[in-house]
């Protein structure tokens, strides 16, 4: 009897430690795999940046050099200088402000509609607005290159900025599902005071919205930061270019004079502020992601 | 009390409308007319400095029976999505479940494999031009090390689509992050549940994380589906087409046809046979949803 008490309790001694070593095993698998995997995914930016410090000889030896010696941050400075690229960046602020802006006038109003006041034909409506995403910028291109091409627009920032004053399906999206969170006995209340719907929109809406807002205003910054394609149909004129499609255009100046680490710093310089503005905002986005990724 | 209620109708109509006009002016002016336009300068031919002339199906007509560029674009991007979109939500789902466990550091790891996404296009193609390069590229300095022969990831016509996809998929972070969260809703008490029936983790993984994410699947199928059948910027900056025509896809070669070309009659047809073609993958997706995404957590 004590025997085979004493063989069970061995057993499941055995079971135990089995267990913990099996335990010990796979969690330091789960952290080799995601070591390993987050080296594979840095591992292109990395070196980016270790190129964006070499010296010239460091560049093209082999085996590839890890770290710079000596680290030459003289290659940020002059690589910039080299292209006009304040100018560039400039452009680019010149489109995204007045882009970010436009943005959240009109769609915060445009969902408020949505999201806060039951008119006939809203459902229909907010389904085509969904609709409209589906359809590719391809079908709409080339009857709005010639349309901006007739009101001379074009070589100018007009066709980028004009637009986004007039509502956008997934800013507009995002910003109505915030705002359905927003308790209705907030509106009720204030409706019964005899305030107009602009007064609810702009006294109690917009400050209780101010993170959504802030997460449009951000995503809506990065879009145009990155976007490429809009500026490479409106504008011919390389001073005009913003620097998503100037960067191109300084391959010409860098790469084939195998200037690499000119290039990567010039990329560097580009991919800092918007990591920097990941950084800075990082919870309210990963939020805004989630959000309308899944919730809707 | 009936028209106490109609007023109201009315005075909502009259706010909502007022709030959406925005949109509203901006899809005529932005959506529908230029597609209707599209529409028909399909049927044109048009180089713009002429006006357009009407062609009938001519462009359709062409582009289905004689443009053998255009047979090879449709390979190619059949292949881009057969592949690319699989690879990038295969590749989201795993980062997604290995983030899914506690550990220490996760706030970073998370960092690392979303900030790919956050890399501006033209950035990110000069960075990979540069990691890739065949003769001082980092890949190819280590397979030269080993002794091996150097992979011509963008110069080769076996090698350049699938460098694409490998780029695509190194940029999953949004995809990833909307799994995450999806996995992360999956309530504790299913997990339990299925443990006390007797479910391995095997199990427990394909019978009830799988079918409780399978609606964060159907938007990312979706959305990739949509996104790849238009893929531009990054082919555009890397390979623009070739080597001989290997990275030819839809939209590069609509680009081409309008604006170096100037052909803005059969770019309008092939956006047109794009949109079909979007509409119709996306129609099967939803169809066949009921089969495969399960609802029951919402």
């Amino acid at each position: 009897m004590t025997e085979s008490a004493a063989r069970m309790a061995g057993e499941a001694n055995k079971a135990r430690r089995h267990a913990m070593v099996l335990h010990v095993i796979t969690r330091s698998l789960l952290y080799v795999i995601v070591i390993v995997l987050s080296f594979v995914f840095a591992l292109p930016l990395l070196w980016m940046l270790v190129t964006a410090l070499k010296d010239d000889p460091d560049v093209f030896r082999l085996p590839p050099v890890w770290i710079p010696n000596p680290i030459r941050w003289a290659n940020f400075p002059e690589a910039l200088t080299i292209i006009p690229f304040g100018m560039h960046l400039l452009n680019t602020l010149k489109i995204a402000v007045p882009v970010v802006i436009g943005t959240l006038l009109s769609c915060s109003l445009v969902a408020y509609g949505f999201a806060r006041i039951d008119f006939p034909g809203r459902g229909a409506l907010f389904f085509l607005c969904l609709a409209t995403m589906m359809i590719p910028f391809q079908v709409r291109m080339i009857p709005l290159y010639i349309q901006f091409r007739n009101l001379g627009w074009l070589n100018t920032y007009k066709p980028l900025i004009v637009p986004a004053f007039f509502g956008g399906a997934y800013p507009i999206f995002m910003l109505r599902q915030f705002f359905m969170t927003i308790p209705q006995e907030l509106s009720d209340a204030a409706r019964i005071d005899g305030c107009s719907e602009l007064l609810i929109f702009l006294r109690i809406i917009l400050p209780l919205a101010k993170p959504s807002l802030a997460v449009v205003g951000l995503f809506t910054f990065m879009g145009s930061w990155d976007n490429f394609i809009g500026p490479l149909i409106y504008l011919n004129d390389a001073k005009l270019y913003p620097i998503s499609v100037a960067l191109r255009g300084f391959q010409s100046e860098f790469w084939e004079k195998h200037l690499w680490q000119y290039m990567m710093a010039a990329s560097a310089t580009t991919i800092a502020p918007v990591i920097i503005i990941f950084y800075l905002a990082q919870r309210t986005l990963v939020e805004g992601i989630t959000v309308t990724g899944i919730k809707g | 009390m009936k028209s106490r209620w109609s007023r109201q109708t009315v005075r909502n109509a009259m706010n909502g409308y007022a709030f959406i006009s925005p949109w509203l002016i901006g899809l005529l002016l932005f959506t529908i007319y230029p597609i209707i336009a599209s529409l028909y300068y399909s049927f044109t031919r048009y180089d713009i400095v002429r006006p357009p002339r009407w062609v009938g199906l001519e462009n359709y007509a062409t582009l289905i029976s004689q443009d053998l560029i255009f047979h090879r674009v449709m390979g190619n991007t059949i292949y881009l999505v057969a592949v690319g979109v699989p690879a990038g939500i295969l590749v989201a789902y795993l980062l997604a479940l290995l983030l899914n466990n506690e550990m220490r550091f996760r706030p970073v790891f998370r960092t690392v494999f979303f900030l790919p996404t956050l890399v501006p296009a033209v950035a990110a193609a000069e960075v990979w031009r540069w990691v890739l390069n065949s003769q001082w590229g980092l890949i190819n300095a280590w397979i030269k090390s080993q002794g091996w022969q150097v992979i011509p990831f963008l110069s080769s016509q076996a090698w350049a689509k699938n460098t694409l996809i490998l780029i695509h998929c190194w940029a999953q972070g949004t995809a990833m992050m909307v799994f995450l969260a999806s996995l992360q809703d999956v309530p504790r008490a299913l997990y339990d549940a299925a443990e006390v029936d007797g479910a391995n983790q095997l199990q427990r993984f394909w019978y009830v994380t799988v079918p409780m994410t399978t609606p964060a699947m159907l938007f990312l199928v979706i959305t990739h589906l949509i996104g790849m059948f238009q893929y531009f910027t990054m082919g555009w900056l890397l390979t623009a087409g070739g080597p001989n025509f290997s990275t030819e896809f839809f939209s590069i070669y609509l680009y081409r046809n309008a604006f170096e070309y100037f052909k803005m009659g059969y770019a309008s047809a092939l956006s047109w046979v794009l949109f079909l073609i979007i509409v119709t993958f996306t129609g099967i997706t939803f169809r066949t949803s009921d089969r495969w995404v399960y609802y029951g957590g919402a």
